[in-house]
């Protein structure tokens, strides 16, 4: 099982290389990808040298050109997976058909992946992109319960990747667009979901307030820590309760799966975060480098550490962390 | 200039009893719509109808003269749904829309023309030309596109492909693993309930300034608000748009039939607001979110 870790810029990269990632994934400066923040992510120059680094070290880079272009920019698209083919990464992680199209054509060599924002939940979905585009792996949505998820794999013509840990999607990836029902922005179109310049805090009698666009997403008590207003993580009040109706800030963590992914046949374990700082990076790969080695070694007699889940436990969303829709009860 | 566009229903996204579900088609085949897509989209729990009272329902609606399409669920987990979905994409006598690429993989194996639903991402015209040269007969443009994204898609549409638009109804935003309307009544989705069956237009979730905002329907979240796109035929006429889908509505959907087919003869169509169950949007037509009214 190969540990795919994410990098928004340089030091992440080099963290996340030199600390056991055999695989790290980054995107260009542009709208191309799914983590379009402001000061994250990768020009050619630093690409090139982030290539260079994980090489030395026997670390592949797979970069993701995985939102959906409309008419007007797609030579902007069409540029990426250029500029991806000249640097020679290892894989390119695409979701448009006609993006996949275009890359499998204009570059046969390009190993094509599929990214989670193609939004494919079974095998019948997999084998149209692995028999037009010739794909080699695909990510799935965060939407499969674990025994969904090995008849996938059972079944599927290519590799399947999952996610193992970080910020969890409660909706399936691709086809969401909360985000721009109310700022007319979303990760499909413009790369990020409830993008910051949409983003207001204010304090209030009745306490500090969360909005994305006009709307209130969270109203936080004194000894609250406010989150970050995405919508699925807000709170509401649907009947008479106001409560976290679609999901509570928490992130995904399967490290107590990880035997069960391994018998499962799981080619890679894919770790969320390119926004995140080179210190979570550096932290969750440790972490998971060493859970993926204890579990390769005796997987019968493995069980995830309390030091590495208290570590994740840092680090993830709202301090909490949860199995999410593997777990059936979760869903 | 082609002819006037034709109008669709889309398939009902929410849970209704079997006999209203057979109440409200026995309605339809008098409406004027010319297109009537057929199905569970949404959650394959819902059971008031099998796969064989669809079929029934389609013969029935196809005699009354309408073109029938059966429509197929949008997030595929399960190997039973699997199961289904290959059903629905082998039966020889009716057309299919394709609402993830699972169905469409299976409909090019057919070798049959398909449409596909919005929850298939067609974003540009590369890939309405990929679909196209596989098979591909109609597209419904994606809930969040614009009227200039579908300008420039128009001008580059392959030959015989056509263009329907999401015209009116809750606007099907999302989907997920978890049941939102058994999280909202504190059961699991394993043990649901059917509490769908109680809000036949999706359950109200209300921000904590008490706007209404979303509604829960089951896995799939839809606007509180309605799109309407009534005042906007002659654009999209002039578009060249050749299917405009109604999606229906426990109450009023034959009124709201008919104001568009009064708009498509340029007669002057009654406003909808009083048919709509909180109010109306236009946002992602004009460019804008999703849930803003910017005209009309």
């Amino acid at each position: 099982m190969e540990l795919v870790c994410p990098a928004g810029n340089l030091p992440s990269l080099k963290a996340a290389v030199d600390n056991g990632a055999d695989a790290v994934y980054i995107g260009l400066r542009d709208d191309t990808n799914a983590r379009h923040f402001p000061g994250l992510n990768f020009n050619e120059k630093r690409a090139t040298d982030g290539i260079v680094y994980a090489r030395r070290k026997g670390v592949r880079v797979f970069l993701a050109i995985n939102t959906y272009p409309r008419p007007d920019g797609w030579e902007r698209w069409q540029a990426a997976v250029d500029t991806a083919a000249r640097l020679g990464v290892d894989a390119l992680i695409c979701a448009d058909i006609g993006v996949l199209d275009y890359a499998s054509n204009r570059w046969p060599d390009l190993n094509l992946h599929l990214s989670v924002q193609a939004s494919s939940t079974n095998y019948e979905a997999l084998r149209f992109y692995q028999e037009n585009f010739g794909i080699k792996r695909a990510v799935l949505p965060r939407v499969l319960s674990l025994s969904q998820v090995k008849n996938v794999v059972e079944n599927s013509p290519v590799g399947i990747e999952i996610f193992g840990f970080g910020s969890l999607c409660v909706m399936v990836e691709g086809r969401c667009i909360l985000s721009s029902y109310v700022t007319g922005e979303s990760p499909n179109t413009c790369g990020a979901c409830s993008p910051a310049k949409f983003v207001t805090y204010k304090e209030t009698p009745q306490g500090m307030e969360s909005r994305l666009g006009d709307v209130l997403t969270d109203r936080y008590g004194k000894k609250e820590q406010a989150g970050y207003p995405t919508i699925c993580k807000g709170r509401f009040e649907v009947g008479e309760n106001t409560f976290y109706a679609i999901e509570e800030p928490t992130s995904l963590n399967t490290l107590e799966l990880l035997p069960e992914l391994q018998t499962a046949g799981i080619e890679a374990i894919k770790i969320e975060g390119r926004q995140r700082s080179p210190a979570y990076v550096a932290q969750v790969t440790r972490v998971w480098r060493q859970a993926i080695d204890a579990c390769k070694q005796n997987p019968d007699r493995f069980s995830a550490r309390a030091e590495w889940n208290r570590e994740l436990g840092k680090v993830s969303e709202g301090a909490t962390t949860t199995l999410g829709p593997y777990y059936r009860p979760w869903q | 200039m082609s002819s006037n566009p034709r109008l669709s229903l889309g398939p009902n996204l929410f849970y209704w009893s079997r006999d209203d579900i057979f109440d409200f088609y026995a309605e339809v085949a008098e409406m004027p719509v010319d297109i009537v897509y057929l199905g569970e989209t949404v959650c394959s729990k819902r059971r008031s109808l099998r796969t064989e009272d669809w079929f029934d329902l389609a013969d029935r609606l196809s005699s009354a003269g309408k073109e029938v399409v059966l429509s197929t669920l949008s997030l595929l987990e399960a190997e039973s749904e699997m199961l289904t979905l290959r059903r629905l994409c082998e039966n020889s006598r009716f057309m299919v829309e394709a609402n993830d690429m699972g169905a469409v993989q299976l409909l090019i194996k057919q070798g049959v023309p398909f449409v596909t639903g919005p929850t298939v991402n067609i974003y540009n015209p590369a890939t309405l030309q990929v679909l196209a040269n596989k098979g591909l007969k109609r597209w419904v443009m994606p809930i969040e596109l614009s009227k200039e994204t579908l300008a420039e898609m128009q001008a580059e549409r392959p030959e015989g492909v056509e263009t329907e638009i999401f015209a009116f109804g809750r606007m099907p935003l999302t989907l997920s693993a978890r049941c939102f309307t058994a999280r909202s009544h504190n059961l699991p989705k394993d043990d649901c309930q059917y509490k769908c069956l109680d809000y036949p237009d999706g359950r109200l979730l209300s921000t904590q300034e008490k706007k209404p905002f979303l509604a829960l329907n089951g896995i799939q979240t839809v606007s509180s608000l309605t799109c309407n796109l009534l005042p906007e035929t002659a654009e999209i006429k002039r578009l060249d748009v050749d299917v405009l889908r109604i999606s229906p509505q426990s109450q009023h959907t034959g009124c709201i039939v008919e104001a568009f087919h009064q708009a498509l003869q340029d007669e002057p169509p009654p406003p909808l607001d009083r048919y709509v169950p909180l109010g109306t949007c236009d946002g992602y037509w004009h460019g804008g979110a999703g849930m803003e009214r910017l005209k009309g």
